[in-house]
Order: C-alpha cells, then sequence, then structure tokens
C-alpha cells in the first residue's frame, strides 16, 4: 500500500467512523454482552453471577414463555398469509390503470405512515366494544352480539392480526414497483398464447415478482415475530388472561419490570435463533419457487 | 480524484477536529463532579415523576428551598418512567443526587444496593419514627434500614355516589359496613336494560325474575360496586378478608383462605352479572382521568380509591354529590378500618455525587411547613405525626380526616416487601383474569400462582443468601461514610 493509498484509507475511515462507533457501542457490544449476561442472574443494577445455563432450562419449565411464543406463533401464522396476501391484492388493483391511480395508492400508503402510538390509539376505539366503529358496522348487518374485541382473551389476537393488516403500505409499495418491473412483453406473449387474466397472473406476475414476495415474507417472518408495539400500548402486560402476551412483551417484562435482565437476554438469543431457523425453513423451501432472472 | 486532494494540514485539522468531536462526546456522557449556579451555590439535581399541578406543588417547595439557601441549588427535573430511569441511571453510574420514587420501590433497589441508607444522617437530624405515621416510616425501612422518607402518602376509602344512593332508595348518608351489606347495596343500586314482551325495560337488578338474573338476559347500565373497577388493587383485596400475601421474609402466602374469599368474591360477582354483561359494561367505561370515568360519570356509585380522587371529582365532576369511608371489610368486627397506605418517597441514589446536600433537601421537605404546603398543593394529607388545624382548615377535601385515620389505623396494610412484588403482582392480576372469567377456581388459579412466584422467589433468596452478609456490611460502610 503506498502512502497515498495509506492516506486515503485513514480519511475514509474517518468519514465512516461514526456508523463504526456506533456500531461498535450500540450494536457488536450490546450483542456480545447480552450472549455472556444470558448465562448470568443478572439485574442490571448489581453484577452479574454466572450461573451457567439456568436460563435456558427455566425458560423449558417456564409456562409464561411458552404461552408467550404460543401468542407469537399464532400471531406469525396469520398475519404474514394475510399480509402478504393482502398487499399484494392491493397493490395489483392499484397497478391498473384507472383514474386517480396515484391518489389512491397514497391513500393505501398513508396508515403505514402514521406513528404507531397514534393508530394504536385509533383502533382501541374501533375495536371498542360498546362504542366502536367495527362492532357499530357490524350490528348494523345483523350480528346482534359482536364481540368484545379486546376484553375478551378469545379475541385479542385477531385484533392484533386484523391490525396488522392496517400496515400493509409498506409492502404494497414494493409490490408496485416490482409489478412494473415485469416485462410487457411477457404479458403480449401470453395474450397471443391465449391467456385470460388469470393465467397471465399466475404463469407471468407471480413467477416475476416471486423474489419480492419473498423479500416481504422473511421480512414478515422477522416483523411478525418480534411484534411488541402495538399490543404494549393496547394490552399493556399481555391483555385478559395473558392472550395477547406476545414474546418480545414478555422479553421487555423481564428485562425492565421484573429486573431479570439475564433471562431476557437467553430470551433474546432463543429469539433470534427461532428466527433464524425460520428464514432457513423459509429459504429451503422456496427455493424452487423464486425466479431470479440472473441464474 | 477527491481524497487526493487533501494536503497535509487538511488531514491534520480533519484528524484534530476528530479528536475533538470524540472528546466532546465523552465528556458530554458525564457531568461536571462540582455544578454551580452563578451566585457559586452547589446544583443538587432531583428527578421527580409528577406533573401538572402535582409538579408545581413540589415545584413550589423546591422554589421556597432555593430561597431559604446560600449554598444549595435544587434543580427539579420532571421524569417520566422515573423508576425505571432510575435504574439505569444508577447502572451506568450517573444517578441524579434525589428521586421521586414510590415506597414500593424501595425494597427492589435496596437489595440491588442502588439506594444510600438513611440511618446516620437520621439520627444526627433527630428524625425518628415517632415523627411519622408509623406507617408511612415502615414503608421506607427494609431489612433494619431506612432508605428513603416520604414525600407525599396516600390511603385508600370508599367513595360512594350519594344521588345514585337516593335514586336507590338507599341513605346516602350511611354507607355500607360490612361486606354483606355492600353486595346487598349494589344490588340496589345496579340498573340493568332487559326485554320483556319486546319492549325494552331499563329497572334495578333487583326487580329481575330469577329466570332473567340466572340467564344473564340484561344489560348493565350501571353498577353499585365492582371490585375490577377500577382494578388497580385487585392482588390486594385479601386485606379486606383478614388475609396476607407473605409469611416472614422467605414465604408467600398467595394460596391462604383470605385470598381464596377475596377470589371467591371476583368470582361471585361474575356469576352474578354475567361474564359477558361486564366484558360489556367495562369496554363502556372511558379513562380514569376523564370526566368518563366511571364513578365521576354515575356509572359506579362505589369504588375504592385513595385520598387523590378528590382532584379528578372536582376537575370532572364539580357537582358530584359524593362521600369516603372506610371500605367495608368481611368481617369489620375482626378488622376495622383496613386500607392500603402507600407513598411517594424521596431516595438518594447509590452514586449520588452529593449525598449531605441532597439529605439537606429532603429534610427540608420533610419538615412540617413544606410537607404540609406540599400535601395542600397536591391535596393530599402530611406524613408526619403531627398536621396543624391550619392544614385541615384550609384542605379542599371534606374528608381529609378519613383519610389520616385509615392511614393511622392498625389495619393500614402496604404492598408486600420484597423485589418480586412486580411479578408477584402481575401473576395475581391474572389469576384474577381467570377467576372473574369463570376459567378457573379460586383455589386454582391461586395455586398456581403460589407455585410460579415461590419457585422465583426460593431462586431470589438463594441469591441474596449468597450475597447478604457482604451487601449488609456494604449498607453499614455505606451509612457510616
Amino acid at each position: 500500500m503506498t502512502r497515498g493509498e495509506r492516506h486515503s484509507l485513514w480519511i475514509g475511515l474517518l468519514f465512516v467512523s461514526p456508523w463504526i462507533v456506533g456500531f461498535l457501542a450500540f450494536t457488536l457490544y450490546p450483542v456480545i454482552a447480552s450472549t455472556a449476561y444470558s448465562f448470568c442472574d443478572y439485574d442490571v443494577l448489581s453484577k452479574p453471577v454466572w450461573i451457567g445455563t439456568l436460563n435456558y432450562r427455566e425458560m423449558l419449565t417456564d409456562s409464561v414463555f411458552w404461552q408467550s411464543l404460543r401468542n407469537t406463533l399464532y400471531f406469525a401464522a396469520f398475519s404474514i398469509p394475510l399480509g402478504l396476501v393482502m398487499s399484494l391484492s392491493v397493490a395489483v388493483l392499484l397497478n391498473q390503470s384507472v383514474r386517480g391511480r396515484s391518489v389512491f395508492r397514497a391513500i393505501f400508503f398513508l396508515p403505514s405512515l402514521i406513528p404507531v402510538v397514534a393508530s394504536s390509539m385509533i383502533w382501541l376505539w374501533i375495536l371498542n366494544g360498546n362504542f366502536g366503529l367495527l362492532n357499530h358496522a357490524l350490528k348494523s348487518i345483523g350480528i346482534a352480539h359482536p364481540p368484545q374485541w379486546l376484553a375478551d382473551p378469545a379475541w385479542t389476537k385477531p385484533s392484533l392480526i386484523l391490525m396488522s393488516l392496517w400496515g400493509v403500505g409498506h409492502a404494497m409499495v414494493i409490490y408496485l414497483a416490482a409489478l412494473q418491473d415485469v416485462p410487457r412483453s411477457l404479458y403480449e406473449s401470453a395474450d397471443l398464447d391465449g391467456a385470460g387474466a388469470w393465467s397471465r397472473f399466475r404463469h407471468v406476475t407471480l413467477p416475476m415478482i416471486s423474489p419480492v414476495i419473498y423479500f416481504n415474507l422473511i421480512m414478515g417472518i422477522i416483523g411478525s415475530l418480534q411484534v411488541f408495539s402495538q399490543a404494549f400500548i393496547m394490552l399493556g402486560g399481555g391483555g385478559p388472561q395473558r392472550s395477547a402476551l406476545f414474546y418480545a412483551v414478555y422479553l421487555y417484562l423481564n428485562a425492565f419490570e421484573y429486573r431479570q435482565m439475564g433471562y431476557a437476554c437467553a430470551m433474546a438469543w432463543v429469539l433470534f435463533i427461532i428466527i433464524l431457523f425460520l428464514t432457513w425453513v423459509a429459504t429451503r423451501s422456496t427455493r424452487k419457487l423464486v425466479y431470479y432472472a440472473a441464474e | 480524484m477527491l481524497l487526493d486532494g487533501f494536503d497535509a494540514w487538511r488531514w491534520v485539522v480533519l484528524r484534530r477536529c476528530g479528536v475533538f468531536g470524540l472528546a466532546l462526546s465523552l465528556l458530554g456522557c458525564g457531568r461536571a463532579l462540582d455544578e454551580r449556579t452563578a451566585d457559586g451555590r452547589l446544583v443538587v439535581h432531583y428527578w421527580e415523576k409528577w406533573t401538572g399541578f402535582e409538579g408545581d406543588s413540589m415545584q413550589a417547595v423546591v422554589d421556597d428551598f432555593n430561597a431559604s439557601q446560600s449554598r444549595i441549588h435544587v434543580e427539579k427535573l420532571t421524569v417520566s418512567e422515573v423508576n425505571r430511569k432510575l435504574l439505569l441511571a444508577t447502572a451506568g453510574g450517573n444517578p441524579p443526587d434525589v428521586a421521586g420514587l414510590w415506597s414500593s420501590d424501595i425494597c427492589g433497589f435496596a437489595e440491588k444496593n442502588a439506594l444510600e441508607p438513611l440511618d446516620r444522617r437520621l439520627r444526627e437530624a433527630g428524625i425518628g419514627r415517632d415523627h411519622y405515621i408509623p406507617v408511612f416510616w415502615d414503608l421506607c425501612a427494609y431489612r433494619g434500614f431506612v432508605w428513603a422518607l416520604p414525600s407525599t402518602p396516600s390511603s385508600l376509602a370508599l367513595h360512594w355516589n350519594k344521588k345514585m344512593f337516593r335514586d336507590a332508595g338507599l341513605d346516602p348518608e350511611h354507607p355500607p359496613r360490612c361486606l354483606a351489606e355492600l353486595e346487598a347495596m349494589s344490588d340496589r343500586l345496579t340498573v340493568v336494560d332487559v326485554t320483556r314482551s319486546n319492549q325494552a325495560v331499563r329497572l334495578r337488578y333487583v326487580d329481575l325474575t330469577d329466570r332473567e338474573k340466572a340467564a344473564h338476559e340484561f344489560r348493565l347500565i350501571q353498577v353499585g360496586h365492582l371490585p375490577q373497577e377500577p382494578g388497580w388493587w385487585m392482588p390486594l383485596w385479601t386485606y379486606w378478608f383478614g388475609g396476607g400475601l407473605t409469611e416472614g421474609d422467605r414465604r408467600i402466602t398467595a394460596l391462604t383462605p383470605g385470598n381464596e374469599r377475596a377470589f371467591a368474591w371476583f368470582r361471585s360477582v361474575a356469576e352474578k352479572y354475567g361474564v359477558e354483561n361486564l366484558r360489556g359494561f367495562g369496554a363502556s367505561f372511558g379513562n380514569f382521568s376523564s370526566p368518563q370515568n366511571p364513578f365521576l360519570s354515575g356509572r359506579v356509585a362505589m369504588v375504592l380509591q385513595g385520598v387523590w380522587m378528590y382532584n379528578f371529582i372536582d376537575k370532572y365532576a364539580p357537582q358530584l354529590e359524593w362521600g369516603a369511608a372506610p371500605f367495608p371489610a368481611e368481617d369489620p368486627t375482626a378488622y376495622p378500618n383496613v386500607t392500603i397506605a402507600e407513598c411517594d418517597v424521596l431516595v438518594i441514589p447509590k452514586g449520588a455525587r452529593h449525598p449531605v446536600e441532597a439529605f439537606e433537601f429532603i429534610r427540608y421537605v420533610n419538615s412540617q411547613g413544606p410537607m404540609e404546603k406540599l400535601a395542600l398543593g397536591q391535596r393530599k394529607f402530611s406524613p408526619l405525626a403531627v398536621t396543624s388545624e391550619a392544614f385541615f382548615a384550609s384542605h379542599p377535601n371534606p374528608f381529609i380526616r378519613t383519610f389520616i385515620e385509615l392511614a393511622r389505623s392498625p389495619n393500614a396494610h402496604t404492598v408486600p416487601c420484597m423485589s418480586l412484588w412486580t411479578e408477584y403482582s402481575d401473576e395475581l392480576r391474572v389469576a384474577a383474569d381467570r377467576v372473574t372469567a369463570l376459567q378457573a377456581t379460586p383455589a386454582q388459579a391461586l395455586g398456581d400462582v403460589q407455585q410460579r412466584i415461590q419457585h422465583k422467589y426460593d431462586r431470589v433468596l438463594r441469591r441474596w443468601d449468597l450475597v447478604k452478609d457482604e451487601r449488609i456490611q456494604e449498607w453499614r460502610d455505606n451509612d457510616a461514610r
């Protein structure tokens, strides 16, 4: 390396140093520290005490841990496919040449720009069992006893799944970009072969946007397994009978309410492994379904 | 290329800027050791949770203190979720000099060595238990050390709506004296909508037929009393049934006859009104701090509430005709005047830079004049043993003496002093949820709490046993410094 190159390297490093410092201090160090703390009895205030794998073993017998995991997987199992279908459907509709298309696009994207606290407050009212808009609508179509969405343990998770569809705007925009990238020539060829609208969608659109569907699927897995904000704001420590106690909420309670930071760190690592595993499964199972033009 | 254009001097300037910036950032993480005002007074940092008129009342006391001082200047900062932020600031070695916590925080913070013991300073200042209403002093002590002094205290009492009593044909000046009487009055006060011969009829619960009651074929419009409204003390109802939540300092007693009877009471209310009816009724309540509060809006006739309730009545329902009295116990002759006493406290966090000055401020707040000023401003009462007649004369809450009497009662209970309390109370809440949803019997739900929390508590105690001697010695050393 010449003197000039070394000079340039140092200047380059200096320019990226804020990021490097931030990464080391706020990402790498906490990640390493959380690994160590996960093997400790640690309450933030006193010195951590090494306890080996006790935190991990305790998880096996912690019924609330399993309940939070079940709640989270239930949420993910419904919110991910529903979110994928909904965002893709809306994107396909908004990709049609209709009047006022850009206005519709803006309207559908708008909810995802609303801060989560504000939207949670709105949903608290929409889902109110007595005065909520949703139950008002249900009563107007003849459902005399609509659910107490947030007060009945059977309906808290469906409520949050329903709410999660509110934020499909981001995925929708990504789908829209992908839909516009599908070459016109492929549709023209399909037309010449006599393909109908469904066949064009099934055999042209879906394969061509499959990498984007895959991307949204992975993002959906990561996001839904870490679901926290809406549940925490609307239902605090897990709602009635902990029916909406999600994994990240229980992790938070352990870390900051119960001062069991060691246990919370162990939970964070288990969540990381679960997400890693599900992402691997999703990648393996969709390998043959995702089409990359460059391959 | 752009980078090639950098000559040596620019490189030097850039590097110096970088080092300077880094140094500034590091300096920004800490605080100057002795911050002083322009006139040379030492600045004492004080974190407090209160906002609004409560914050203003404390600010007035702080201003008085600052005006009386030539050496110290207290700077009050309002901090939301102060206990959580103090925890992190103390762990990071950068706490304020004084902090306003809740009494229920003391055990957890003290056990983790996050507070300065005050014993020596209290002895030197001549302050002792006899200066306070005993329960509030006891709330500030843990394992033989005193960790805090009270700022504003509270006790709980039955609040009842006199107009609703009158409308129901009850004597508005005669609140219930025992739990059975409360339940009977509650039935009279409860109003429902029911459909009879395809006609919607509004009537009192006591006028329903046995079949309508059993089938829960009604909609609740107003209720006499519900144990789950506002629900803040669900884990603590046991005290009104002669029960308790801990035994000694090593055993939790979730599954005791008193607690079982309290939970059976929750269940009986759910069975009487119906789970779905109660959920629907609960969903119709507005926020606590709003005119739609169910007590303020006349939806619930009787509630267990603290001394602060007067402020909300005054703000949102000034026309309300109300009274406050001891909440009736199951057996009022065996355990009269049951209440739960809690208080806001002032502590010196471990690592505070100016503990001497911090204590001087705490001591000032705990003298009669400033304490009564603070209590009057917040419309609460003084935790001190002696209260002036002028305080009572100018206090706007007509029932303030009731709250003081309750705090002085031998049956004034407190939240159990244990570091695991947050988790214990969460478990009790879930158990209460299960019971009121008729998903579990009291014995089942409380048995689960007993098993889960005792297991966790044993672990906490094992850890405590390992460090206890060292920790207590450390406390003694801290106190002697």
